[in-house]
């Protein structure tokens, strides 16, 4: 039996932001790799060390190596961060590797326009998706954690590990933990990420001069930004992981033209 | 900032793309249609800080504990032209700022003439265009005082500043800025001549530098020689305002 699961604005602005989200992550990259380091406080040049950088340098046989260096670890990257191949096939010096970034060379002015539009873009699609979904109560009927979901929130935890998921009419709600991860990415990550973004320009800091230190200075807010980008890229991990093996085609139809099918074949008491 | 091979790019672009849709979106990069696409969000930026509207909204200023204990120098250390060379093994004493264009009173300041003036002092945190920031000290003469005596003509909307020093090792193409009346006339907006309480040391911009500290690191031009009051940005260099936004596409407006 098939049913109507998401509405046409949902699966609209679900696709918006898909593309959105890949461009920000590739292009933000672009911007990053034009200083490939992050540090901690309000400035880059206090007398701390990064707590993350990427660099390369000359081994012992004069080879270009890529050296990534977290909280003073430091690892051989070579190949991927710090030095990869180059338009010649020969290695040279970069951050991530161009095959990770939009543009693909290394290309800050453009990577900027390309950031700065698809930003505006992704907010603006957010801010909509928010609103609609409060005012059809996708949020409140749909997302919230209702009393059901904090009974069974250790079986679906132990269902998750098992790679173990509700069939049939029971596959219709979303899960507890589907519901956690949601609410988590919407209302923590996404406005987190957007306003450690605005935090980094210097017109928006002067508006209320001083609220980038309450997150602890604008170096630290540009190191939250990438935390917090590649928290979202895990989400989309796990995401798509969980889509491909609860039913790819269903879900992917589901997400494009709304019906979803469920197995009624099983049903208890009938 | 970095100079873009474009030549190179381009070889990069044949071979190097491995992936179809990223080769789709480097195509798109070099697209005059789609990169006015994109160049519409730094009007929505430009438009939103109208909408904000604060022209005078201060920027941050910080603490003697917060300072670099180097300050970074970027871009050019050394102007490498002998007109430059020359008014730097004299001190600066014959260097002059000449300040014209739509203005009543054209000027021409010695740095004695500029140091007489009233002076500010804030610390204020540089934020390059690449990522990261430096916290300085700097010192100078509010531009309005010299704008002030200057008297710009009510048509003039650009302040243009010429610097010293040559972006290309022929020694052509120098360094060039611009900024509107709003930020010109900003109380923040100073030409810098002191940097952690010394002087201007050569790397940062000696004899003055500007400092416009609601935008970014490439708007800050070091090494000024003119000032220049304009109506239009259109006739000077390629026409976008400044070194960085004519040879690499950077924005103007550099608040974001």
């Amino acid at each position: 039996m098939f049913i109507y699961r998401h509405k046409l604005p949902t699966r609209i602005m679900h696709w918006i932001n898909v593309t959105c989200f890949i461009v920000l992550f590739m292009t933000g990259l672009n911007i990053f790799n034009a200083h490939s380091a992050l540090n901690i406080g309000k400035s880059s040049y206090n007398g701390l060390a990064p707590v993350f950088e990427i660099k390369s340098r000359q081994n012992s046989k004069g080879e270009l190596i890529g050296v990534t260096n977290i909280l003073g670890y430091e690892f051989n990257t070579t190949g991927v961060l710090g030095a990869s191949t180059g338009p010649n096939g020969n290695m040279i010096k970069r951050g991530f590797p161009s095959w990770l970034t939009i543009p693909g060379p290394k290309w800050l002015a453009m990577a900027r326009h390309w950031h700065f539009f698809f930003a505006w873009l992704f907010v603006i699609n957010g801010a909509s998706y928010l609103t609609h979904s409060f005012l059809s109560k996708h949020v409140q009927r749909d997302l919230l954690v209702n009393k059901k979901d904090r009974a069974s929130f250790w079986q679906s935890v132990k269902d998750h590990a098992r790679f173990k998921h509700p069939t049939g009419e029971d596959a219709i709600p979303y899960n507890v933990l589907q519901k956690i991860a949601y609410l988590s990415v919407i209302f923590i990550l996404l406005p987190l990420i957007i306003l450690m973004g605005m935090a980094m320009s210097p017109f928006l800091n002067s508006l209320i001069p001083g609220w980038v230190d309450l997150f602890g200075g604008r170096q630290t807010a540009r190191t939250i930004h990438f935390i917090v980008a590649w928290l979202l890229v895990g989400f989309v991990f796990i995401h798509v992981f969980e889509v491909i093996i609860t039913g790819l085609w269903n879900n992917i139809r589901s997400m494009i033209t709304g019906q979803y099918y469920i197995d009624t074949s099983h049903k208890k008491g009938q | 900032m970095h100079q873009y091979d474009r030549r190179r790019f381009f070889k990069r672009m044949m071979l190097g793309a491995s992936a179809v849709v990223l080769a789709g979106c480097d195509k798109l990069s070099n697209s005059q249609t789609f990169t006015g696409l994109l160049k519409t969000g730094e009007s929505f930026s430009k438009n939103a800080r109208g909408l904000l509207n604060n022209p005078k909204s201060m920027a941050q200023e910080f603490s003697e504990a917060d300072l670099s204990p180097s300050f970074r120098s970027n871009g050019t250390s050394m102007p490498n032209s002998a007109e430059y060379i020359a008014l730097e093994k004299n001190n600066f004493v014959d260097w002059s700022l000449e300040v014209n264009g739509l203005v009543e009173k054209p000027l021409k300041l010695t740095l004695a003439d500029i140091q007489a003036l009233p002076s500010r002092t804030q610390i204020t945190r540089h934020d390059c265009v690449e990522g990261w920031s430096a916290i300085g000290k700097w010192t100078g003469t509010p531009l309005h005082e010299i704008l002030d005596l200057a008297k710009p003509l009510t048509k003039a909307q650009y302040v243009v500043f010429y610097c010293a020093d040559p972006m290309n090792d022929d020694g052509t193409d120098k360094y060039y800025e611009s900024i509107d009346m709003v930020d010109a006339l900003h109380a923040q907006t100073i030409l810098a001549y002191k940097l952690n309480g010394e002087t201007l040391p050569v790397k940062n911009g000696a004899p003055i530098r500007l400092r416009v500290e609601r935008q970014l690191g490439y708007k800050q031009a070091k090494y000024i020689m003119r000032i220049e009051l304009v109506e239009k940005l259109d006739h000077i260099a390629q026409g976008k305002g400044g070194y960085w936004e004519d040879s690499a596409g950077y924005e103007w407006y550099a608040g974001i």
